[in-house]
């Protein structure tokens, strides 16, 4: 296991793996806040054609070709979510829903046209569906950490705009935010952590990789700031171990692993989080019912004597 | 008018089919107390809402100190519906505060405790030291819309829009509420308030606007506030009950 880690190369898929969690991590809190869960899954499925279509085109796999190709596909995808709900009656989630389906379905349909054509087969195009860190090469996972590390900065500098964007954006326009300003910039980074992290993590596992920590993290604070160093931390420490697992057996999906570690960092949460755990309700509510039971007990005695 | 710090011009506004405002023309002078009053559906919100740039303006112009509201901005204070936000949002009761002050403090930089100061203060001029660190979802409405107003207060505007601050409230809260409206009013600031109950309109407000989908009067309410302009406003469903100041709207026919 030693000689693994030891290996400079699998040490740097760890710590960019890492660094794509705390990123998911801070925006997902973003996307919990918005409502906007959905949005991340459906950006990351609309992310395979563009990815499939750069392909096509360019006939080899230049990553930073298929990322750019991922992101424009994302944006159409993100642009059409939004024409959709603002023109028609259609509601927010159904045409999140509309698109992912839409988009994945042509994806798949385009992989499986890659897949036949000359040297499709090896391209390793199939690894963005479920995610392989261990496919990609020092110039991917470099690209992947420098761009996570971007996007966290973005999300630590304006961390009191991102805040009052999120809760109240009326009055953020009111005092002088720009909202169309916000937006692009919450587009920017959501697009960017799902482009980054989809070959390592795959499309269709990417959006747990957001939602998972933001959710688990809720179960144990009252604060925002707290919410998202839990989330960074949840989501960091689900990229390392799930990339470590992936590595330790060969050919594991690293995707899967991921979110599982993620997975499991949400049942515990779920069940001891501090704020909103279940175990923390269930003593809290038998602490009031013997509180209660004790005051009616004295009124009683009281009442006898 | 002497010293008119709002003007609006011919404003229109609609939601998707439907025409909510139209020529709606009207002057508010310096350091009045305003209420906004109208039947359901009539627009006042919107109004608001269009002043504030919050919602495209059909047509029609607003000027506030005779600038467009982009350069005015920094000078007025808006008060939203309580229910415009998720207050199971993970923060408490001074750092919502501390917001209004985030024009003051610059982008991109961090609240000193200067900040944090000033906008403690503030809670505890609306009676809310004790709930300072106390998380949103856990106030009361009141407590909540005592909140908001506090944030606006630190903003120290010049002109305010509060959208029913006293829609749900304790009588409480009514009176705290109150009571900074007419400080606000005493040192000179303007402010406009969108309210429901009409029974207490000739108590707390020097001028009063009538709004159906446009400008039924508007007027120092002393003057105007009759029931006339009352049932010009709301239509038939108005009826007087005993004494002149006291009027119900009947939601059954």
């Amino acid at each position: 296991m030693w000689s693994i880690l030891l290996n400079s190369n699998t040490g740097w898929v760890l710590l960019s793996t890492m660094t794509l969690g705390v990123a998911a991590g801070i925006v997902g809190c973003l996307t919990y806040w918005k409502r906007q869960n959905l949005m991340s899954d459906a950006l990351s499925h609309a992310t395979l054609p563009g990815v499939v279509i750069s392909f096509l085109f360019i006939g080899e796999k230049n990553s930073i070709l298929l990322l750019l190709g991922a992101a424009i596909s994302a944006l159409i995808g993100a642009l059409l979510i939004q024409w959709i709900t603002t023109s028609s009656r259609i509601s927010e989630d159904s045409s999140m829903g509309m698109i992912l389906s839409v988009f994945y379905g042509l994806g798949v349909m385009l992989l499986s046209i890659a897949n036949k054509s000359a040297g499709g087969n090896q391209s390793g195009l199939n690894s963005f569906i479920y995610g392989q860190a261990a496919s990609m090469v020092m110039s991917d996972v470099i690209t992947m950490f420098l761009l996570a590390l971007l996007v966290i900065f973005i999300m630590v500098i304006g961390f009191k705009e991102w805040k009052i964007y999120i809760f109240d954006p009326q009055f953020a326009k009111g005092i002088g935010l720009s909202l169309k300003g916000m937006n692009v910039f919450y587009t920017a980074v959501l697009v960017t952590t799902i482009v980054i992290g989809i070959q390592a993590v795959g499309v269709i596992l990417m959006a747990a990789m957001m939602i998972t920590p933001a959710v688990s993290a809720r179960y144990w604070t009252h604060s925002f700031k707290i919410m998202v160093l839990l989330a960074a931390a949840f989501g960091g420490i689900s990229g390392a171990v799930g990339t470590l697992i992936s590595a330790i057996g060969s050919g594991l999906p690293t995707g899967a692993f991921i979110v599982l570690v993620a997975s499991g960092l949400f049942f515990i949460s779920l069940i001891f989080g501090k704020e909103k755990g279940i175990l923390i309700h269930y003593l809290q509510f038998k602490m009031q019912q013997r509180v209660h039971l004790e005051s009616t007990e004295t009124l009683e005695t009281e009442g006898g004597r | 008018m002497a010293n008119p710090i709002i003007n609006v011009e011919n404003l229109a506004a609609s939601y998707r089919k439907n025409t909510v405002l139209h020529d709606v023309d009207f002057k508010v002078n310096a350091g009045s107390l305003t209420a906004i009053v109208g039947p359901n559906g009539a627009g006042k919100s919107t109004l608001i809402k269009t002043m504030l740039d919050l919602h495209p303006a059909l047509a029609g112009s607003v000027k506030f100190f005779g600038l467009p509201f982009t350069k005015a901005k920094k000078r007025i204070g808006y008060v939203p519906q309580r229910g415009s936000v998720d207050w199971e949002f993970p923060t408490d009761a001074l750092d919502v505060v501390t917001m209004g002050l985030y024009g003051q403090i610059g982008w991109l930089k961090r609240p000193s405790a200067i900040h944090k100061k000033k906008a403690y203060e503030a809670l505890e001029k609306m009676g809310m030291e004790e709930y300072a660190s106390r998380q949103i979802s856990q106030l009361s409405g009141g407590q909540q819309q005592r909140v908001f107003l506090a944030r606006a207060l630190v903003q120290n505007a010049d002109l305010y829009f509060m959208d029913e601050p006293l829609a749900g409230v304790d009588a409480a809260t009514e009176r705290a509420i109150m009571t900074i409206l007419q400080e606000l009013k005493s040192i000179g600031k303007t402010v406009m308030v969108v309210h429901h109950d009409l029974q207490t309109v000739t108590d707390y407000f020097d001028h009063v606007l009538f709004l159906n989908r446009t400008i039924v009067e508007h007027g120092e309410t002393g003057e105007i506030f009759t029931n006339k302009n009352i049932a010009r406003t709301y239509g038939g469903s108005i009826r007087q009950m005993g004494d002149e100041h006291r009027h119900v709207v009947h939601t059954f026919e």
